[in-house]
């Protein structure tokens, strides 16, 4: 498979979990799926450390989960069903998190949702906002 | 013979399971959707399936990154509610269809679409949403549930094209089995969403509205719609839309739209809901 460029890519704020993403995010993203275990969120809630010494992170992805840097873990091959264990495991809901994500409060998100949601005006394409 | 009663298209947002669950339907954010939902529920009710063939994703519960089934098709006699990190759903079991399931497996494994097989699989949100939103609150659901699985989280989803193909094939199989089954299937998630990045919270009702259209009336120009373009248009989780065109597949090419709502927001998430029936049933 090559990993060329794709088209999504000028997708902006989107991190589409391709197999480039997932070369990346493997060991991430099954730290965050073993969340689903109550005996697991219990050794993590007691010793953080210790329990992610059981998987194969790099140094930034272990920053990114010790930080809860949302944006963070996506970059580095988190997918957002599997980081969302790591949100529900925080009390935070996907409203806290896509607030977080996009730089905003909680209130402010969810305002904008019961606005009607984020625009599609503007955000087809990085080109749509000046390459930004 | 047994036979396709209907079709339902909706999305599966978790939040309006956690409302179900806890009594929060009369609240005023969520009030407008349920009523909205009310004259879905009086066709479920009135087309009365004894098995739902669901159409879904799982999110990381039953399967991770593990193991990726293009297609899975559960064949037990059972599916308990899966723990997604907050404890399980407090909803009833789906139970199973494991004759009809194993009928269609086989059917539509010589039919060519190579399904991976499920005994052991914990039913998530996906599957269970789509329930309370047909069914509301009983004690047992109402008829026996084949979950049908869709991976739609790593890329590439299937195609469109390929999941109305394969409700092409599950109608061909359903209307090949030697029972009286009354057999409903469900396309779920969507519609036009976006949980990840800085551009979470996107919709696009020009979007959904033109998706509904033409999964009533030209669903082969849906089916030809790139996974780019569902990407870019109705969000990284909008792709899931992909999944209503088995639904629409298992149809006849020409049908009735017996109801149709769509409601923005729920939680982070535009909600459609469709009932379609075969106008051939119509009288």
């Amino acid at each position: 498979m090559t990993q060329a460029e794709r088209d999504y890519d000028d997708i902006p704020g989107t991190y589409v979990f391709d197999g480039r993403h997932h070369r990346a995010g493997y060991a991430l993203n099954m730290f965050c799926m073993s969340l689903n275990d109550e005996a697991n969120r219990d050794v993590f809630r007691t010793d953080p450390a210790g329990y992610l010494d059981r998987f194969d992170l790099t140094e930034d992805q272990r920053t990114a989960v010790e930080q809860r840097d949302w944006l963070g873990l996506l970059r580095l091959g988190g997918n957002i069903y599997y980081t969302f264990k790591l949100a529900i495991f925080d009390g935070l809901s996907m409203q806290d998190v896509g607030a977080m994500m996009s730089g905003v409060s909680t209130d402010e998100f969810s305002k904008m949702m019961i606005d009607g949601g984020r625009s599609i005006d503007g955000n087809r394409s990085r080109r749509d906002r000046g390459g930004g | 013979m047994a036979r396709i009663v209907g079709g339902i298209g909706t999305s599966h947002v978790p939040a309006v399971g956690a409302a179900i669950d806890n009594g929060r339907q009369d609240e005023p954010y969520w009030a407008p959707y349920f009523d909205k939902i009310g004259p879905a529920r009086a066709l479920a009710s009135e087309l009365a399936p004894d098995v739902a063939i669901v159409v879904y994703n799982d999110h990381a519960s039953a399967f991770s990154l593990e193991l990726i089934p293009t297609f899975a098709l559960g064949v037990a006699a059972e599916f308990p509610p899966a723990d997604e990190g907050y404890g399980p759903r407090a909803v009833p079991p789906a139970i199973g269809h494991p004759d009809l399931a194993w009928h269609l497996a086989e059917s539509l494994i010589l039919d060519e679409f190579d399904l991976t097989i499920v005994n052991e699989m914990a039913v998530d949100h996906g599957c269970t949403v789509p329930l309370s939103v047909a069914f509301g609150q009983p004690e047992a659901w109402p008829c026996r549930v084949i979950p049908l699985c869709v991976n739609v989280i790593q890329y590439p989803p299937p195609t469109g094209h390929r999941c109305l193909a394969l409700g092409r094939a599950i109608r061909r199989a359903v209307d090949a089995y030697p029972g009286d089954e009354r057999v409903m299937i469900f396309g779920t998630g969507g519609m036009s969403h976006q949980l990840q990045g800085e551009r979470a919270g996107l919709v696009n009702l020009d979007f959904d509205r033109e998706f509904l259209d033409r999964l009533v009336t030209d669903p082969e120009g849906q089916a030809a719609v790139d996974h780019t373009t569902y990407l870019r248009e109705a969000g990284s989780e909008g792709i899931e839309l992909v999944m209503w065109l088995v639904m629409r597949g298992a149809l006849d090419a020409e049908v009735e739209e017996r109801y149709r709502m769509h409601h923005v927001p729920t939680s982070n998430t535009s909600n459609g809901l469709i009932v379609l029936t075969d106008a051939a049933d119509s009288v």
